[in-house]
């Protein structure tokens, strides 16, 4: 008798396996060995290097298996090495973070380990039940270390508001699954794209939920509400990592999905983006004004991001999706530079968060205060720095697309969020000089040294990550 | 209509068949049952909770813990059933998953055992 299921190809799959074998490995070092957190770390950073080089050098073109349910186009090799960077440098940023604060746990990094895995695995997802299965592995891990310095309310409050969202909004986006299944009969997206048609009412209402998840993971308005909170809540690096990596995979699903799934019928999910884009960036713009606490203020600014990345996903054309891929990239520099810069904000009395705490850092600290200053110009989109080369390929593709509200209601709102980005500089550079910060430990100097000049020379070489996201953007067409 | 609701009769059968087993077992310590009842008899298990009481109350978490770590294995078992049913026809695929699922959820006893999730006090 022939078997149901033939062996499915592994090979377009190495960089998941690897990083789950890895994990499990390191899992058994950290319960065998005492203090082995410095250990599991570097091999953890190491094995997400290895699996973006993995994803490098794996055979090119479009490559589908399990079944139709996992893709490797180019789209995915992009968006993995982009996942996979972002993973790495969070563990990097927490290195000495976890020291000084006494919270070495190795759990941590393999945690991140199976987080990445299931971005990896939603990155490639082809039907909806491979996008589930990606899309909480990833989440199950988040909540985790959200929670992970049990000793703090804060921490605790923000991974527990996380998990009972989260599993609401994965709720919803099962809801969803269920509804496109039952009235197109399958659920893998190019059969979905074929059975779908001209669409109808109970499809438009299955896609709605599944946007609903889709935006939850984002923190796109108006699904955005655990986001502040969280972010102010988590431990610092943790807040890193979930405003890189994850936003990051969510965005590649989010464009994915639609994309290959509902070609037929584009207007009906471009409106919903369209104004899911608009209250994004607008509440992103307002609301951030009046915040202290400098975490928080990132929550609305990764908001707001969120929205500038969705307009090229409104625009539905491989230029708009280009933009959202460049954006995605640039946005992890400005991030993860931003986040090393809040992690050094250390004193005396240990680590602050207010934006007051920055005051006058441009004369104790000029070299800090200097990068800040170019990531917060850089954020705002000010020519030339990275920044401004973002929002210009979204709004370039949404003027092609013939979407001029969108992108006027889209510059106005960098307009004012430009407000609270150079209120940021003015204290630093402007008012008297607070208690200075202590010495920046030698690895952030790294992680904001490279991000640093990415951001400031990104305009003198473009190409590589432009004509990258072109190339992705194509294969999903 | 009427031959659809027709494929349903099992499922009647099945349920009116379970109600009178669950009623049969509630029923039937009432009447041959020998009783003689005291307060420790009466009161809640040690992990439980008096039925009317107040809701924000201290209890240990630790019940929990055995609670879930006790239903993942449950659950693995559930999932075996129909792997060990269909096993003729999987073939070495649906051998080796299994032996993956089962390689995985063993790494996480390990660690569990390890951190003394098992250790009661």
């Amino acid at each position: 008798m022939s078997p149901i299921v033939e062996m499915p190809a592994l090979l377009p799959a190495l960089p998941e396996i690897l990083l789950v074998v890895g994990a499990m490995a390191l899992l058994m070092v950290g319960a065998y060995r005492e203090n082995s957190v410095q250990l599991v770390n570097g091999c953890a950073f190491a094995l997400l290097v290895l699996a973006a080089l993995v994803v490098y050098a794996l055979p090119s073109g479009r490559i589908v298996t399990f079944g139709g349910g996992f893709v490797l186009d180019d789209f995915a090799r992009v968006l993995k090495i982009l996942t996979l960077a972002g993973s790495a440098a969070t563990i990097a940023l927490a290195r000495d973070y976890q020291a000084a604060e006494r919270q070495e746990k190795f759990e941590f990094a393999i945690l991140i380990l199976l987080s990445t895995t299931g971005m990896l695995m939603l990155i490639s997802a082809a039907d909806l039940i491979a996008l589930y299965l990606g899309l909480e592995l990833m989440s199950l891990a988040l909540y985790v270390v959200a929670a992970s310095n049990r000793d703090s309310i804060r921490s605790t409050e923000a991974g527990l508001k996380y998990f009972v969202l989260g599993a609401l909004s994965s709720g919803m986006l099962l809801y969803g699954a269920s509804l496109i299944y039952g009235f197109t009969g399958t659920v893998n997206f190019a059969g979905i794209a074929k059975a779908a048609g001209q669409g109808g009412l109970g499809l438009t209402f299955g896609l709605v939920f599944l946007f609903a998840g889709f935006c939850f993971k984002v923190s796109a308005v108006p699904f955005h509400m655990w986001t502040p909170d969280v972010y102010e809540g988590a431990p610092t690096p943790v807040t890193a990592f979930f405003a890189s990596a994850p936003k990051i995979a969510a965005i590649a699903i989010f464009v994915r999905a639609p994309i290959t799934a509902f070609p037929e019928i584009t207007p009906q999910w471009q409106q919903i983006v369209v104004f899911v884009s608009i209250a994004s960036m607008v509440l992103g713009a307002f609301a951030a004004i009046g915040q202290r606490n400098i975490k928080r203020l990132m929550a609305y600014s990764a908001i707001g991001h969120m929205g500038f990345a969705l307009i090229g996903l409104a625009a539905a054309t491989p230029e708009g999706v280009q933009g959202v891929i460049v954006y995605m990239g640039i946005y992890l520099a400005m991030t993860l530079g931003t986040f090393a810069c809040i992690l050094s904000m250390r004193t005396s009395h240990g680590l602050v968060e207010n934006i007051s705490d920055l005051a006058g850092l441009a004369r104790t600290k000029p070299g800090m205060a200097f990068f800040l200053a170019t990531m917060m110009f850089s954020l705002a989109g000010i020519p030339p720095l990275a920044g401004f080369f973002a929002k210009y390929f979204v709004f370039l593709a949404a003027i092609k697309a013939g979407l001029y509200a969108l992108a006027v209601i889209g510059v106005l709102a960098s307009v004012v969020g430009a407000y609270y980005y150079l209120l940021i500089v003015k204290v630093m550079y402007f008012d008297e000089a607070a208690e200075p910060f202590e010495r920046m430990p030698g690895l952030l100097k790294v992680v904001t040294g490279v991000t640093g000049i990415f951001v400031l020379l990104f305009f003198v070489y473009p190409a590589p990550l432009v004509s990258a996201a072109a190339a992705a953007a194509k294969s999903l067409f | 209509m009427s031959e659809l609701l027709l494929d349903y009769l099992p499922l009647v059968v099945f349920i009116a068949v379970a109600i009178a087993i669950g009623l049969a077992l509630l029923v039937a310590p009432f009447i041959v049952a020998y009783q003689n009842p005291d307060p420790e008899k009466l009161s809640a298990y040690e992990c439980g909770f008096n039925a009317f009481d107040d809701a924000r109350m201290k209890f240990d978490v630790r019940f929990y813990l055995v609670a879930i770590l006790f239903i993942i294995f449950d659950l693995e078992v559930s999932f075996l059933f129909p792997w060990a049913v269909a096993f003729g026809q999987l073939g070495p695929f649906g051998f080796w998953s299994m032996m993956l699922f089962l390689g995985v959820l063993t790494i996480g006893f390990i660690y569990e055992w390890k951190k003394g999730a098992l250790e009661w006090d």
